[in-house]
């Protein structure tokens, strides 16, 4: 079973504190995606796990085995690199075989191995061709067969798509996730793009400033984000903030106002809210509407309208000041400029406390759970 | 009066009078500056091919059509090659040029392979002080060759090999080494790092990696490397006159010997065939290698 543990790693680049205490368990056959902003450590993560980075502290063990101090190779692992890293004078053939030629597998095997691997990549008849010789995709593609080949107990993918165009991404990252179906190794896949992880993740890791701040099903981290930060990475458009202050609370939930709001209850759990706490409401775009039924009101004047066809995005900004946007029905007509009022309802919002984190909601999707 | 769908833009080089004025300025400059510079190695080539009543005529820009009997137009270069004095000795440039040879193979072989290797080392497998140690060479190429001549004397004296081709080819080795880790360290610097990652992930190690991944990678540098070594120590006179003893001069240091040694007639058209032979080699080279040199040239700038 190629399991994955990490014990309170740390990584400083001489006085900058990288990974700054990283706990995670990665079961067999997971996929994993570590999602965080640009520097947040995700890429040094990956390459400690794959051994081409020293752990100043901490524990890295793959299979049960320490591998701290192991060179990649006696890992048990492969990788895929963000720039494909083929070797340019060498043949798509000699490519994908050398990790084999190195460990001296016998001819008859590599061939047979090096074929299956172009098999299942359906790229037979690219085995004689010099990496200049092929495409963006293809390139990729030889780049996974090379990973394949070696027959891993853990894939590692360094933002493998983010070379590609966008129609070819998704093309590809749908191949990613039959192969993670075909071969059931467990995989770990670093990417910033969220709609990769949320479409290939059995878990998203997210990370901010080398430390995680949540780890969960895309789901879970949609509908019940613990903190700011991951309510504002995961999702896209991005979720709105607004500041609230907390009238009373109770077993059944928060009542809250604002400047542009009235009183209204919000159903999270209790936790340490208190009256008179200021708090910050969130409410995803696409849980506004463009009609007034919705529990909790806003209204504001449109600084952007975008017309999407089956939807429309709009910014808007109320009279005391506050930005908001919503995701609301494509037919509606909106004009920049225009007084509007949207609205939500009471179920889909998050609160925070003053600190960042979630007070936790007490109706959540059954889909989460399913 | 064209409709606009049938607007078709202009392709091709811009339109223009098959004599303009400023083409005809640079042509002209051109073609003055190439007669200039080319005039001197006409002058060389026709005089080494003439006898010495022909060169005494003084008409130095024509060459000899006639011989006359016995007088062959290959005379000079014979004696040139086998028979010129300096001092006693008569046997020619011959025996030198093969010193030459001797010292410039292994000279350029050892020390692109130190560098190649040491390049690599430093800037794929950073061990502790070696950015220190990258900074040590890099003074190491700026200190000038004069200053540390008396110390490569006593050094190679006390090697016990002064005096010998053995010490020419040492010193040589030595003193190219700081340039040309440098220039292999940049080279390997501006590579994809993910090559080097992805080599070590397939299990590669130290010298697979070099001589599999880059060496392959590295050809333009490589070319470049030789052709700067290869001319560079062909063309050398102070280590050849300092270390290499009378018998082992190369080339160079023989040809200004042929032209210094005032022993009976000048003879200008052997001495002249002894310096096309002397700089024929980096002659050949760069003819042979420039495209290749100017890419690497070119690479190395642009990447590095």
């Amino acid at each position: 079973m190629a399991n994955v543990q990490l014990r309170d790693v740390h990584k400083s680049f001489g006085a900058t504190h990288i990974i700054k205490g990283i706990d995670l368990e990665i079961a067999h056959g997971e996929f994993v995606v570590f999602v965080g902003p640009s520097g947040c450590g995700k890429s040094t993560l990956l390459r400690m796990i794959a051994g081409l980075e020293d752990i100043t502290s901490g524990e890295i063990s793959i299979k049960d085995r320490v591998v701290n101090d192991l060179p990649p190779k006696d890992r048990g692992i492969a990788m895929v690199f963000q720039s494909y890293a083929l070797f340019p004078h060498m043949t798509v053939r000699q490519n994908v075989g050398f990790g084999l030629k190195i460990n001296n597998t016998p001819p008859a095997e590599l061939e047979s191995r090096v074929n299956e691997a172009a098999r299942i990549l359906k790229m037979e008849n690219l085995l004689d061709r010099k990496p200049s010789q092929l495409s963006g995709g293809q390139r990729q593609r030889v780049a996974i067969g090379r990973a394949i080949v070696r027959n891993p107990e853990v894939f590692l993918f360094d933002e493998p798509l983010s070379n590609l165009d966008a129609a070819l991404r998704v093309n590809t990252r749908a191949e990613i996730a039959k192969l993670h179906n075909d071969l059931g190794a467990t995989m770990i896949y670093v990417t910033h793009d969220q709609v990769e992880a949320m479409t290939l993740a059995d878990k998203i890791v997210v990370l901010e400033a080398g430390k995680i701040r949540q780890v969960g099903s895309p789901l879970e981290l949609y509908h019940k984000p613990n903190n700011l930060f991951v309510a504002g990475f995961i999702g896209s458009p991005k979720m709105n903030f607004m500041e609230v202050e907390a009238v009373s609370s109770s077993a059944s939930g928060v009542i809250i106002k604002s400047a542009d709001f009235t009183e209204q209850r919000i159903p999270v759990a209790k936790g340490n809210v208190k009256a008179g706490d200021k708090l910050t409401l969130g409410i995803r775009p696409e849980n506004m509407r463009a009609d007034t039924k919705g529990d909790l009101k806003i209204s504001g004047k449109m600084e952007l309208v975008e017309h999407l066809g089956h939807e429309t995005f709009v910014e808007a900004k109320t009279k005391s000041g506050v930005s908001f946007t919503g995701l609301i029905d494509g037919e509606t007509l909106v004009k920049l400029g225009q007084d509007m009022a949207l609205s939500f309802k009471a179920n889909d919002c998050h609160l925070f406390d003053a600190a960042g984190e979630a007070v936790h909601r007490l109706k959540v999707p059954e889909i989460v759970h399913a | 009066m064209s409709s606009p769908s049938t607007n078709i833009e202009p392709t091709g080089p811009r339109p223009h009078p098959w004599l303009e004025w400023d083409r005809v300025v640079v042509y002209a400059f051109l073609t003055l500056t190439a007669l200039y510079f080319l005039a001197p190695l006409y002058i060389v080539i026709i005089t080494s091919f003439k006898d010495l009543d022909h060169i005494r005529d003084g008409n130095i820009f024509w060459p000899q059509t006639a011989y006359p009997d016995g007088v062959h137009f290959y005379d000079p270069w014979r004696r040139a090659w086998w028979e010129v004095c300096t001092g006693l000795e008569c046997h020619g440039i011959s025996p030198n040029f093969w010193n030459s040879v001797k010292v410039t193979v292994p000279s350029v072989i050892v020390s692109v392979a130190v560098a190649l290797t040491t390049g690599y080392a430093l800037s794929n497998w950073p061990f502790k002080m070696s950015e220190a140690f990258f900074t040590v060479l890099i003074v190491g190429s700026f200190v000038p060759y004069q200053v540390m001549l008396y110390p490569m004397v006593l050094l190679t004296k006390n090697m016990g090999i002064y005096s010998t081709l053995t010490a020419v080819i040492f010193v040589h080795t030595v003193f190219g080494l700081p340039f040309l880790t440098l220039l292999f360290r940049n080279y390997f610097a501006s590579l994809p790092v993910e090559l080097f990652k992805a080599a070590r992930v397939d299990g590669a190690g130290f010298w697979r990696i070099l001589i599999q991944i880059f060496v392959p990678m590295s050809l333009p540098i490589l070319t470049v490397a030789v052709i700067l070594q290869v001319t560079g120590i062909w063309n050398d006179f102070l280590f050849g006159v300092v270390f290499a003893g009378l018998p082992n001069y190369p080339m160079t240091v023989k040809l200004n010997n042929i032209f210094t040694s005032s022993f009976g007639v000048k003879e200008y058209n052997v001495e002249m065939a002894a310096t096309i032979l002397t700089g024929a080699v980096p002659l050949l080279i760069y003819f042979l290698s420039g495209r290749y040199f100017v890419r690497g040239i070119a690479a190395g700038a642009v990447k590095g």
